[in-house]
């Protein structure tokens, strides 16, 4: 790792100020990708901003019909929530997927969804579940947050600070996940919202990271059922393509990842 | 430089160091406790597994700073004297290790294992131990010893 200075946030706004003096300062949630990329020489912050006891970013509450989940939320927490298992099970059941144990321990939602690996599994479930973003500037949708692999709408200074979850009626994930590394090959999430609609979020198989697969969305609202899902495919040249898995067997996925969580929902 | 102070074991220590060293440097050179392992580069082993306020974290994938006021439990913190914890104890029994490099991570990540899930089935130890490698590939022996922990601590030994 390269010499860097370490700084300790204890608000949100000491945060913001310690983000704006430096240019090359790096903002760190749990650190689960962050120190293994600066070990590996790969990033070369002059600083590190710990948030890790910033308490604007953390808590989980309901209000109004929303999950209200801290940016600094850990994986642990969120599975482990009797607040999140009775608001949105399926997204409890998500976190519990994350990585391993050790990591759910210290990885945050907001440390994830900031840093948007392509196979990270929380995108799904935001996209599906239609969240907003709320980041000390804006609130941002789900559909204008993620813009391609590790890319997002955050801009230069913006922090997450929590994100808001619509209860939906109900919603499922499952993921194919590379059996060493626990990434998601492939990982599909369903939720029916509120209002009835239906939106299905896909991860780890995009070429431009996590994306919403609208004709099973289309296809599910007219008739939800695992029938409506039969012959539906991913388009192959939208998928990645790697040592793990070629493109057309990512597609493939997809589709069994999408029928293994409805049936969870039926 | 800066110094950092935490509890490691029930003691309090402190020690300097850079801002960037990572935990498990900074409890092995600092404070010489060797017993927790690094045996990769990347986060994936766990070999370097410590319990941080409770918790098990891979101390690899973390800067000694950041645990500043940390309470600390290593390999070494884990018998009371002579009497071995009971996963220790049931990994001692059951041989769970081979070349025993892995060993400390194990332990460590059993133990978190245990508190969250008192009787583990199968999948439950495997699931839990994902983030522990032996390269050994000792794993039956490891998960019967972890089964072994948990009719140890359960029977109130």
């Amino acid at each position: 790792m390269y010499a860097l200075n370490y700084q300790r946030a204890k608000s949100l706004d000491e945060a913001v100020k310690l983000l704006g003096a430096e240019p090359e300062a790096k903002l760190m949630a749990g650190g689960q990708t962050l120190i293994p990329t600066l070990k590996a020489r790969l990033a070369q912050p002059s600083h590190l901003i710990d948030l890790a006891r910033v308490a604007e970013l953390k808590g989980i509450e309901v209000k109004d019909g929303v999950l209200i989940i801290g940016a600094m939320s850990k994986h642990y927490e969120v599975m482990t929530s009797a607040v999140v298992q009775k608001a949105i099970p399926g997204l409890a059941n998500m976190a519990s997927l994350i990585g391993d144990l050790q990591v759910r321990n210290m990885g945050t939602m907001g440390g994830s969804i900031a840093n948007n690996d392509p196979a990270a599994d929380y995108p799904a479930g935001v996209l599906a579940h239609n969240v907003t973003i709320v980041t000390n500037k804006r609130e941002i949708k789900a559909d204008d947050y993620f813009q391609g692999m590790f890319a997002t709408a955050l801009e230069e200074g913006e922090i997450i600070i929590k994100l808001l979850w619509p209860l939906p009626k109900k919603s499922a994930y499952s993921k194919f996940e590379h059996p060493a590394s626990g990434y998601a090959m492939a990982g599909t999430c369903i939720a029916q919202l509120a209002d009835g609609s239906v939106r299905v979020g896909v991860t780890g198989a995009g070429s431009s990271g996590a994306f919403r697969w609208t004709e099973a969305e289309e296809a599910l609202a007219k008739s939800f059922s695992l029938k409506a899902l039969e012959g539906l495919k991913v388009d192959p040249e939208t998928c990645l393509g790697d040592l793990h898995a070629p493109p057309e067997y990512r597609a493939h996925l997809v589709g069994v990842m999408a029928k293994r969580a409805l049936e969870k929902m039926l | 430089m800066s110094k950092i102070e935490m509890t490691v074991n029930g003691k309090t220590v402190a020690g300097e160091a850079e801002d960037r060293t990572l935990l498990v440097n900074f409890l092995r050179d600092n404070l010489g406790l060797t017993g927790t392992h690094v045996g990769c580069d990347t986060s994936q082993c766990g070999c370097c597994t410590i319990h941080l306020n409770g918790d098990a974290i891979k101390s690899c994938t973390m800067l000694a700073i950041q645990a500043e006021g940390a309470d600390i439990v290593t390999i070494e913190g884990m018998a009371k004297g002579e009497k071995l914890h009971p996963v220790q104890q049931a990994f001692t029994e059951c041989h769970g290790l081979q070349c025993g490099f892995c060993t400390p991570g194990m332990i460590m990540t059993s133990a978190a294992i245990l508190k969250q899930t008192p009787n583990p089935t199968e999948h439950d130890i495997v699931k839990g131990l994902h983030g522990n490698l032996c390269r050994c590939t000792g794993y039956v022996n490891i998960v019967k010893s972890v089964k072994r922990a948990a009719e140890i601590i359960n029977s109130g030994a």
